[in-house]
């Protein structure tokens, strides 16, 4: 199959950026998406052409460093899938492909498809933790807790930090970001410590740093690539009311 | 200083004058639903709260305030949160949202000059001095006959349709928002709340189109 | 020379704690003044980091990624080891000190491993601590499960995400140090060579992957916990960022690199779907459980679907070379027997290199549902990759480079020959021998990290001055000019082949040659080929761009000319080795019946190589293994 690829150039953060069109013959609908960007590459750097940057690493869907959006959609819209699983056959024979780097305030774009989410690390820093020194900490099983708190938390978090929920917020909010950790570690009882600390800290990083207000669009969890549920966001405001009250 | 400036804090301020504003169209619905029982009824209505003196202004002022708070605080939300994407990409593909959802902010203040003229129309009297009757020796007027008239022209008629229309787009999304903002839904009552704000939104439009309309079809007549 | 590990003797039992009573400490108010570097920020670099910010040092930590949170730690699925003996089922430390030495075919050093195992129950505490949320019985109580093998429940998990969840933890950690101001993190660094003052390590050269820019870091300690060489192979389940550079640099500057020749090849891995590809992907080896691994007996068959293949025209061949181990052969038997059957063009799919594991008879036994409970995650990723139902037609599977055992030499404190340079997790040598064992490796990442560089990097800085000698060395500037000498030259030639294309050569060769089977002949083979793909990448690459951009094809250029001349020695070792252990096969050395053949006599020692140049021949020094506590013995799964 061959497709018609229309990809952000973007050479620098202060770079205006532009749309550039490349057609790609010989696309094997066994290849991933990123895999057919690799032969577009090869075929550049053989032409002496500077070649697309995008971010990629473990390309098995689990490391977040992927971050595209396809045809207006964060990973391409399949459902639960990164970009690095998105695979060719979800396209048709001669379509048509917009690529593009995620956009926010907070992720200026390093090179075409490369932005830099350094944000999301200092929403993180901001109490993304529980203040636990190494050694000196009681026993696994000291604090029994409930197979169905743990499977609530272990579901906020499968969040691999792509950045996804920002870029494709309205208000490129990171709020599912943020709450999926604060509602991971508000339900054990070994977060409960700085439950209160944490959701302040946190939530006042991500104004910080750019992002926008939550105003309950739900995009966030619709390409979420690990389907994190906004359930984490009301959670997060559960916290805050709670933070609020001491 | 956390609740007026954080960005949850905010949000929390505008779910809970959001409360406010839409108990207050569900109660001004159900007092206006009296017309349709005939003119005795929405002036005796009229009369009770006139008879509450100092308490009509009383809650006025928390209506005022929380309409304002709400405006206030919606316009800076907003702004900040367009300033957050400063550049937007060339396709925008989006899967969950709405057209209520994204334009709340227009239907916000496209009811804000509603509101406005409501109560230039209604409750100043200044858009059409005509259509007030006097009621008895206590300064009250005919609101029934006030009603009629009101929307005997098209103009009135039009703009009630479309503002009523945008506060439909408005609840449609706003109310299921605030019980999300309240931390008061999960993965379970989310979908329901959706489903029910559409709801709540539809039964808003109807009840407030339908006295207008119901004038012009000539069914609420004098 | 003969090396000598330092391990402490005496009663094993005791090892570790009298080790950490006899090592020197560093005075609290002193520590803040020792700069420690640490390079890779996964489940070992991450935990070192962490720790010893919290400790007090200050802590300069780079990795490549945009974030320490992507490290490839990430992607490990199955699980973590640790001796709680929680189930009650008989398990010790001891027990899984044996198991890990004879899972590792007695190619590691006892000591290390037993202090491994003792320290893998504080591994739990600690990441519960952290909020990892491991899975939970209905009692509240941490579950474990069986895995490799083994015959007790040792392994904690959290879902398929074990490593993701262990290294958010640790990245948490850091995170918090990185808000105290004791960490310093600096991200898209790539480490390009190690400088070394009058041969002690003193800092190291890295590129700023944004800007191009060239910086020294100096530090009175660096640590490398950079993550195995298995993409030496072009393609391997690793990430597409994981090379061989840290530690080839260092290796380059007088570190050992110890047995290279031990790779793991992992068996259930999605088989290449055609030349396009760049990495493989590999499901869990809990597969095999349910599923029955067969080829058609006869090679006209290969091209038909499986569906029209009768039984008696299948060949289950692991349940006929193995009868009691059967499908549950270990990692690097199945491996070797799926790549028999494809060398004797019986493989199946794309390009015949393929086995299929068929669930038709389990689904047949516990009906679908069961299955779906069981592996449900699995059959989607793999449906999502191939296009293909695995319940209605076999799925299709191929061995693929998974992890590697060899790395840079360390003795008992971490510590390798240069002074001053740790090696931590995969990219040490130290505990896995000539095999690693299922949900190991996470357990060795963070017993480094969290419990063993505290205590015994004291015992090096306080035999130091802090801040000593400093970036404005001229050992530095030198570094410095031959990294950037280096970056222009490849820059510079502009020849016809891309990285990538060089790599994927370079891979073919070392698995054709070097790969799951070796012999004298096709070791030597390499040999010869491997110099002649440094020479075309030295004559004919094409780099496009320049240094000062972000550029993403001179990051591989310089990872691939790394991995050319580490191949080499990787070869050189595996021909040196004269004997089949673990994962090292030489064809020359198995049983009657194709097993491998150890040599105790003369191959019971660690081989760790001095690099003298590319093209020269590289200096072997020994170490010899002692095994007191545990018995040599005969691997069978007959």
């Amino acid at each position: 199959m061959k497709v018609k690829l229309h990809v952000w150039r973007q050479n620098g953060p202060n770079d205006k950026g532009t749309m550039e069109t490349y057609e790609v013959p010989n696309v094997s609908s066994d290849q991933s998406f990123l895999e057919m960007l690799d032969d577009v590459n090869l075929a550049l750097a053989k032409d002496g052409r500077d070649v697309i940057a995008f971010d990629h690493d473990c390309r098995e869907g689990i490391c977040g460093m992927c971050s595209q959006v396809i045809n207006g959609v964060p990973h391409g819209g399949q459902e639960r899938t990164t970009v690095c699983q998105l695979h060719m056959r979800e396209f048709e024979d001669g379509a048509e492909i917009f690529v593009e780097p995620w956009k926010a305030r907070a992720f200026p774009v390093i090179k075409d498809l490369v932005v830099d989410r350094g944000a999301l690390e200092k929403i993180m820093q901001a109490g993304g933790y529980t203040s636990c020194h190494t050694g000196g900490v009681a026993d696994g099983n000291a604090l029994p807790i409930g197979k169905d708190i743990a499977d609530y938390s272990m579901d906020a978090a499968e969040c691999i930090g792509c950045g996804a929920c920002v870029a494709s917020c309205p208000n490129s909010s990171a709020m599912l970001y943020t709450g999926a950790k604060v509602a991971q570690l508000a339900v054990l009882p070994q977060g409960k410590v700085e439950a209160h600390k944490r959701v302040m800290a946190m939530t006042e990083a991500a104004k910080e740093q750019g992002f926008g207000n939550c105003t309950n669009h739900y995009e966030c969890q619709a390409s979420c690539p690990k389907g994190v549920n906004v359930k984490f966001i009301a959670k997060l405001n559960r916290e805050y009311m709670k933070a609020l009250c001491k | 200083m956390q609740l007026t400036q954080s960005s949850v804090g905010r949000k929390i301020i505008m779910a809970v004058t959001g409360i406010v504003l839409v108990a207050f169209v569900c109660v001004h619905l159900l007092g206006n639903s009296s017309v349709f029982v005939g003119a005795n009824a929405i002036n005796a209505y009229a009369e009770k709260l006139h008879s509450l003196g100092p308490f009509v202004w009383v809650f006025r002022l928390v209506m005022l305030a929380a309409f304002a708070i709400h405006i206030i605080f919606g316009i800076q939300l907003t702004l900040e949160n367009r300033a957050a994407t400063p550049e937007r990409n060339v396709q925008i593909k989006r899967l969950k949202t709405g057209f209520g959802a994204e334009t709340m902010i227009v239907s916000g203040l496209v009811l804000l000059a509603f509101v406005i003229y409501h109560l230039l129309h209604f409750t100043v009297r200044v858009t059409n001095p005509d259509i007030y009757v006097p009621l008895g020796d206590q300064g009250m007027v005919d609101v029934y006959v006030m009603v009629v008239k009101g929307f005997k022209s098209a103009l009135p008629v039009i703009l009630y349709l479309v503002g009523m229309s945008f506060l439909f787009l408005h609840v449609s999304h706003g109310f299921q928002s605030l019980f999300q903002t309240l931390g008061l839904s999960n993965d379970k009552s989310l979908p329901v709340m959706e489903t029910v704000s559409k709801l709540v939104g539809v039964v808003l439009l109807v009840g407030y189109i339908s006295i207008p309309l119901l004038v012009v079809f000539g069914l609420i007549k004098i | 020379m003969i090396l000598d590990g330092k391990c402490p003797t005496g009663p094993i039992e005791t090892s570790w704690d009298r080790h950490r009573f006899e090592t020197k400490l560093v005075n609290p108010a002193n520590k803040r003044k020792y700069k420690v570097l640490c390079v890779g920020t996964g489940l070992a670099g991450g935990a070192a980091a962490a720790s010893l910010g919290e400790l007090g040092y200050n802590v300069h930590a780079f990795c490549y990624q945009d974030s320490a949170r992507r490290a490839h730690s990430i992607a490990a699925q199955g699980g973590i080891n640790a001796a709680k003996n929680y189930p009650n089922d008989g398990d010790s430390i001891y027990r899984l000190f044996y198991d890990t030495i004879k899972g590792g075919d007695f190619r590691a050093r006892e000591a290390d491993v037993w202090r491994l195992a003792q320290v893998s129950n504080n591994i739990i505490d600690q990441c519960v601590a952290q909020g990892v949320p491991f899975a939970r019985d209905y009692a509240g109580y941490l579950d474990n499960r069986s895995f490799g093998g083994a015959q007790v429940s040792r392994t904690f998990y959290a879902r398929g995400q074990t490593g993701q969840q262990l290294l958010l933890g640790a990245y948490s950690a850091l995170s918090r140090q990185i808000k105290a101001g004791t960490v310093t993190l600096h991200e898209r660094r790539e480490m390009l060579d190690l400088v070394v003052v009058d041969g002690v390590a003193r800092g190291i050269t890295c590129r700023n992957m944004v800007t191009g820019e060239i910086e020294s870091h100096w530090g009175d300690a660096v640590i490398l916990a950079t993550g195995g060489y298995v993409n030496v192979f072009y393609l391997s389940t690793n990430a597409m960022g994981c090379s061989v550079t840290a530690t080839w640099k260092a290796a380059k500057k007088g570190a050992y690199m110890a047995n290279p020749c031990y790779t793991q090849i992992h068996p259930t891995c999605i088989p290449q779907h055609g030349e396009h590809q760049s990495k493989l992907t590999l499901m869990s080896e809990s597969l095999r459980n349910d599923g029955r691994c067969w080829v058609p007996k006869k090679v006209e068959d290969c091209e038909k679907p499986a569906s029209d293949i009768a039984d008696a025209d299948r060949d289950y061949y692991l349940e006929r070379k193995y009868p009691s181990f059967g499908n549950l052969a270990p990692r690097d038997i199945a491996s070797r027997a799926a790549k028999e059957q494809c060398d004797d063009n019986r493989g199946v799919g794309p390009g015949k290199r393929g086995v299929y594991l068929d669930f038709a008879d389990s689904i047949k036994r516990l009906g679908e549902d069961t299955i779906r409970e069981r592996y449900g995650n699995l059959f989607e990723m793999y449906e999502k990759i191939t296009a293909e139902n695995g319940y209605k037609q076999p799925m299709r599977i191929y061995p693929a480079p998974h992890y590697a055992m060899g790395g840079l030499w360390v003795d008992y404190n971490c510590m390798s020959n240069v002074p001053g340079l740790f090696v931590l997790g995969e990219a040490n040598f130290s505990v896995h021998g000539a095999n690693r064992l299922g949900a190991s490796a996470l357990m060795q990442g963070l017993a480094d990290g969290y419990f063993v560089i505290p205590y015994t990097i004291a015992g090096y800085l306080a035999t130091v001055k802090p801040g000593q000698i400093k970036d404005d060395h001229a050992e530095f500037k030198k570094s410095a000019e031959e990294v950037k000498a280096d970056i222009d030259k490849m820059l510079s030639i502009n020849g016809t082949k891309t990285p990538s294309e060089l790599h994927r050569e370079l891979g073919k060769v070392m698995w054709e040659d070097v790969g799951m089977a070796r012999s004298k002949e096709s070791l030597e083979h390499a040999l010869k080929r491997i110099p002649e793909i440094r020479e075309e990448f030295w004559n004919n690459v094409k780099v496009v761009g320049t240094n000062e951009q972000f550029n993403q094809e001179l990051e591989n250029a310089g990872r691939l000319a790394d991995f050319i001349e580490f191949a080499e020695i990787l070869t050189k070792d595996a021909l040196n080795r004269e004997e089949s252990c673990g994962g090292h096969f030489r064809t020359e050395h198995q049983t009657e019946d194709g097993e491998a053949m150890r040599n105790d006599e003369d191959f019971c020692y660690v081989a760790a190589w001095e690099f003298k140049g590319a093209g020269v021949e590289p200096e072997l020094h020994k170490e010899p293994l002692k095994f007191e506590n545990v018995k040599l013995a005969v691997r069978s799964y007959k």
